[in-house]
């Protein structure tokens, strides 16, 4: 009998979600052998036309990092759309958006600007920029396009199963594959965590006062952090009460607080709104002067409160960009 | 419960019903084509219009179409839910469904009543509509939770509606607390010298009453008193009350006023505070002669036996300097304390009743009356103790110099109807006024003008009164009177020129008088602002408290529990406060009877499995509803104590607590339902 | 959903305002207006809450990415809270939401909150004129219009594939995907 075919793919991501695939380490060899890798670009060679001739559904699944934001990366989640029967939405980037989704704050060409000839370390006198078809020696290379919105994979084709954390970590990794293979799904369209916020796993959570009052916000660089205390308890925004759990608090036991990659809980619809709430609800002031000098201490509330949900917010892009 | 049950997975089958409300609806809504409109939404079975939606067939219709069409859900588009969604649901659950499988669209108050273009009103009654229909899927059966009332009773303020209102109470056997602020119940009542239109004599009527009170086993009279905390809500209301020090014993005073009498001062020194500061009074006195408690009080600011001025906490302290005189005649009884320090009651009661009156409005901000300039310039109520037998010149209608007046003017509207200082109509001055005058004419053989914007005199027996005293010989000049100043020639005996214009007669009238009768409006009190805040009140712009509903509920407010008696709601004479009185009573006992509160069942409650114990709710709730369970790590939720306003759910982070009747998939399916497209 | 702004019959544009009244100061305030029969725009769809303090953000955002062009908040006055200090939990967040959607391109005029207390219905009405007023002077805000005209670029996309696979060869921009995707973005 032939193994489960698997896909793996990258989009607009950074590459660390890869990482979290070799970081199953010796388990690596228990998939790799459990299933038939048909596509890893980052790790082996293969073809366009390989995927392209294979039967449709004939993948099992196909765990697609990173964000969509370019024509090239929609044709190929369409295209493993069709081939594999399971699409596994891998990482933040492909869940939420992630951190390319930030760039849904200006237009494309603001971006393509900056990165070709505003940008600090720019050494571009030419302001030359990638053109989507160019005549060289005779060839017509073609690039792809970059899309205006940076779009979270399911909102670009239909998604089963999302593997969220910017990087999934290996345990959840596991949990993901594991269920997979053993044909253990949960019902379409689950994430692959635990379905309750991070706090709930937080070994600083029993230091979180049960009257918390914010006088003031800060940043983790600007105050000497208690090791062991609760970063609400200490004035610095952390995502922990609207993010899930399953990464087993991994900033935080690292000494920094979360920032959300794991996305909402089912329950919530904007994951930046719900945590606004929270915190400003409980800011100490009740006058419109002393409550603005408290939420000065977030100077950028779209960057903090969706590091990586912006592309999944209710809004999904700052709405009075063009389109071009 | 078992229909309900049954029913629980079949599909969604709702009812929709949009009201004409005669044409209150109709004539702005083409409810027709509403109804039409919603037939075509989803989960729509039923779709019709009627002429009263509220009337027994209306509400009929509801049930047989719940019975016969197998409704599971009804929604009914009329008038604004504080006034009709109890019915409906009413009618949902006499159909055999649970009562809150039911949603209410207000297309009265919030559409045709302030809308004037048809076509947009029935858009957005469309609109209002589809938000209903998309809500009402998510609905869930809730059960009313039954809270049981305390049967004890406060009342606020001892003026004779409060004082009506609590012997009401009392002779049905409910236990009562009547809280007075000053030393002695009555109010401006027993100030007033006549009343009109009978002309009988105010104490006449009142100290029998305020005797029954003082002497009735269901009343706990607390006068000198003020509620200076209210928490809770109906039926459990904890009220403290704090008791001012009268450094007299109230259980030990028998009202002898031996003490007054062999104080050091020989003679009263000291204004008076009951004749308005005509008359004087020692530094132990008895308020007025029919006070209730008839009890002694000692006025620690001009007593020699306490040191001169209030110490930072409101309280005096003890000088001993004083050969104590009072103490030596009140001997054995030991009454007289002067150590007594305020104390706080601490008391449980279900239901509240206000009756807190009004003050009088205080001309010196009508400068141009020359009030507290002219000395022959009097407020009505200054008069009104002038010329009672037991007031400072014991009923001789004398000026402050000691003179008859010889020509009297009296001022109509002065702090009423009046742009720069109140609008409305204080009801009573004019009758007071034409009482004033008639009280005028007995007692001298003055001249008596009245000056008059309109002469208002509605009311049972008012207009015949009017037409009899009219009758007695007084001038009636229709104008409002624009100065009083001295008399240029003749600065000695301190006669005023009172100039007006006679609009009738349209000249300009300059009249000498001898002495000069403002009579004043009524005004909110000014403590009225901290009491609502201490009741959870609402005011009308005015600053009176605001009842629920001018016609259904004139003596509720918007706090359940909280009733409303005489002037605090709005100027009227004391007919209306003692009916009005009488009215709070019977609201107070309908629900006492009843034994229990029904409380809407919109509180909130945590998902346990769901919670991740972020505690970011805890200090959010305002009633402490909310704890942090230790062996769970979970927040957890007393429904007892909930209110159901919603702020946690708002605030969960993880979207872990849950509003019963304002679930989050409620409230965006409406959202979702008023911005749909609508058919052009 | 193509009728992403309000048209009226007659295809002008009108304002759509939804609002989250208070049910004890402003929704109140609003049925007093009625039973006064002030006479105000009829751009406004009132949802009721118990509290302002049950405003969550989410419902405000919501509304605009349904198609609202305002949304208007009551809740009752400083100190007036039938639920103690609601209010004042729903101005907290009211003052950072403003900052959000003002960085996320929504002019911050088009939400506002206004303390109304139930003897207000003078106040709704010239709320109610004001903010349509105001929505009036600032145009559509038309989001799901802009979801739509965003998501164009991926129907071209998804019709371009069909087509290309329609005809049994690569599209031009497939090709040499893995590669090309790598210069694109490096």
């Amino acid at each position: 009998m032939s193994k489960p075919k698997v896909a793996f793919y990258w989009c607009a991501s950074c590459g660390g979600c890869e990482e979290t695939v070799v970081d199953l380490a010796e388990d690596i060899l228990g998939v790799v052998e459990k299933v038939d890798i048909v596509l890893w670009p980052v790790a082996m060679d293969f073809k366009y036309k390989d995927v392209e001739a294979m039967p449709d559904k004939s993948i099992l699944a196909t765990l697609l990092n990173g964000a969509i934001r370019s024509t090239e990366q929609e044709e190929m989640a369409r295209l493993l759309r069709r081939k594999s029967q399971y699409m596994i939405a891998y990482g933040a980037c492909a869940h939420l958006g992630g951190i390319p989704g930030l760039a849904n704050q200006f237009t494309r060409e603001h971006i393509l600007k900056f990165n070709y000839e505003d940008g600090p370390s720019m050494a571009n006198d030419k302001k030359t920029r990638p053109q989507l078809v160019t005549e060289d020696n005779g060839r017509t290379p073609r690039l792809p396009a970059l899309t205006n919105v940076v779009r979270s994979l399911d909102q670009v084709v239909e998604v089963d199963y999302y593997v969220p954390g910017c990087p999934p970590t290996p345990k959840i990794t596991r949990a993901a594959v594991t269920a997979l293979l053993e044909n253990r799904l949960p019902p379409k369209g689950s994430v692959i965590a635990p379905d309750i916020a991070l706090c709930d796993e937080c070994p600083r959570k029993a230091t979180k006062p049960a009257n918390i009052s914010f006088r003031e916000f800060k940043r983790p660089h600007q105050a000497l952090m208690d090791p062991q205390k609760c970063f609400l308890a200490q004035g610095v925004v952390c995502m922990g009460p609207s993010t899930r759990s399953g990464c087993e608090a991994a900033c935080i036991s690292g000494g920094m607080p979360c920032t959300g990659c794991f996305g909402p809980t089912s329950r919530v619809r904007d994951q930046g709104l719900k945590i606004m709430s929270s915190l400003c609800s409980n800011i100490e002031p009740k006058d419109e002067q002393g409550i603005s000098a408290v939420i000065q201490g977030i100077p950028d509330p779209i960057g903090t409160f969706y590091r990586y949900g912006l592309a999944k917010s209710l809004l999904r892009r700052k709405v009075n960009l063009p389109t071009d | 419960m078992n229909i309900m049950e049954t029913r629980k997975n079949e599909p969604v089958r709702i009812g929709f019903y949009v009201c004409h409300c005669g044409v209150n609806i109709a004539h702005m809504v083409d409810v027709e084509a509403v109804a039409k409109y919603v037939a075509t939404l989803p989960n729509v079975v039923v779709s019709r219009n009627y002429k009263y939606m509220c009337s027994d067939p209306g509400q009929e219709m509801i049930q047989k179409d719940i019975r016969e069409q197998r409704l599971n859900r009804v929604v009914v588009a009329a008038c604004s839910p504080l006034l009709h969604e109890h019915t409906f649901r009413g009618a949902t659950e006499a159909g055999g469904l649970n009562p809150f499988y039911f949603q209410m669209v207000n297309i009265r108050e919030h559409n045709s009543w302030v809308h004037t273009d048809r076509l947009e009103a029935t858009r957005k009654a469309m609109a209002l509509a589809r938000a209903a229909i998309q809500r009402v899927p998510h609905h869930k059966p809730l059960e009313v939770k039954k809270v049981p009332i305390n049967p004890d009773v406060l009342i606020v303020g001892g003026g004779i509606a409060g004082i009506h209102a609590a012997i009401t109470m009392a002779n049905a056997g409910k236990k009562v607390y009547l809280v007075e602020k000053e030393p002695s119940i009555g109010g401006h009542m027993a100030m007033f010298d006549k009343t009109f239109p009978t002309l009988d004599c105010a104490m006449c009527v009142l100290s029998p009453k305020m005797a029954t009170v003082g002497s009735h086993p269901n009343i706990t009279l607390w006068t000198y008193s003020e509620v200076v905390k209210v928490d809770g809500y109906v039926g459990n209301f904890k009220v403290t009350v704090r008791r001012k020090p009268r450094y007299i014993i109230e259980d030990l005073c028998t009202g002898c006023q031996e003490c007054v009498a062999n104080c050091v001062y020989k003679e009263p020194k000291f204004p008076d505070a009951f004749n308005l500061g005509l008359g004087k009074r020692k530094p132990v006195y008895m308020p007025f002669a029919q006070a209730i408690p008839s009890i002694a009080i000692i006025d620690p600011e001009v007593c020699l036996n306490f040191k001169r001025g209030k110490n930072p906490d409101g309280s005096y302290t003890v000088s001993d300097k004083c050969k104590k005189l009072c103490v030596v005649a009140c001997g054995d009884r030991k009454a007289i304390d002067f150590s007594q320090k305020a104390e706080d009651k601490e008391i449980t009661v279900g239901t509240i009743i206000m009756a807190t009156g009004f003050k009088t409005f205080d001309p010196r901000r009508t400068p141009y009356y020359g009030y507290g300039v002219y000395p022959n310039v009097y407020t009505a109520l200054e008069l009104e103790r002038v010329i009672n037998a037991s007031g400072p010149t014991e009923g001789h209608l004398v000026m402050r110099n000691g003179k008859e007046p010889k020509r009297v003017a009296i001022v109509h509207c002065v702090g009423s109807r009046d742009e720069n200082t109140n609008r409305w109509c204080s009801r009573v001055c004019c009758l007071y006024s034409l009482k004033l005058a008639h009280l005028i004419l007995e007692h001298t053989d003055a001249e008596v003008y009245n000056f008059y914007i309109d002469m208002r005199t509605p009311g049972k027996s008012m207009e015949e009164f009017y037409n009899r005293v009219a009758e007695e010989g007084m001038h009636l000049v229709r104008g409002r009177v624009a100065d009083v100043y001295p008399d240029p020639n003749d600065t000695a005996s301190g006669r005023l020129i009172v100039q007006a214009e006679d609009t009738l007669t349209n000249r300009i009238l300059k009249i000498p008088v001898d002495m000069v009768v403002l009579s004043v409006g009524l005004e909110p009190r000014p403590e009225a602002e901290d009491l609502r805040r201490l009741f959870n009140l609402s005011c009308s712009s005015e600053g009176w408290f605001l009842e629920r509903h001018p016609k259904l509920a004139p003596v509720s407010t918007f706090t359940d529990g909280i009733f409303l008696a005489g002037c605090c709601q709005g100027p009227k004479d004391i007919p209306d406060s003692v009916a009005q009185a009488g009215a709070a009573a019977a609201e107070a006992f309908s629900l006492i009877d009843k034994g229990y509160v029904e409380q809407e069942p919109n509180t909130a409650f945590v998902l346990a499995e769901e919670c991740s114990g972020c505690k970011s709710c805890i200090p959010l709730c305002p009633y402490t509803a909310i704890s942090f369970n230790e062996e769970t790590k979970k927040a957890f939720i007393n429904e007892a104590l909930c209110k159901g306003c919603g702020t946690c759910v708002a605030a969960c982070p993880s979207g872990s607590i849950v509003q019963n009747l304002f679930e989050d998939q409620e409230i965006f399916s409406e959202i979702d339902g008023v911005l749909a497209p609508l058919p052009q | 959903m193509s009728d992403s702004t309000n048209k009226t019959p007659d295809g002008n544009w009108t304002p759509r305002i939804v609002a989250f009244f208070c049910n004890w100061c402003t929704y109140t305030a609003a049925d007093l207006a009625g039973v006064s029969r002030m006479k105000y725009a009829s751009n406004i769809r009132v949802i009721r809450l118990m509290c302002s303090g049950r405003v969550d953000p989410q419902f405000v955002v919501d509304a605009f990415a349904k198609g609202a062009d305002g949304v208007l908040i009551g809740g009752c006055h400083p100190n007036d809270c039938h639920y103690v200090e609601g209010n004042y939990k729903c101005l907290r967040r009211y003052q950072m939401l403003k900052r959000m959607i003002a960085d996320m391109g929504i002019e911050p005029d088009r939400l506002r909150l206004e303390w109304i207390s139930a003897a207000e219905g003078e106040k709704v009405r010239r709320v109610v004129n004001e903010m349509v007023e105001t929505v009036k002077q600032l145009g559509p805000l038309g989001i799901p219009a802009k979801f739509e005209q965003w998501d164009k670029e991926m129907n071209a996309l998804a019709e371009h594939v069909a087509a290309s696979q329609g005809a049994g060869a690569p599209g031009s921009s497939g090709q040499n995907k893995p590669q090309t995707a790598q210069t694109a973005h490096v």
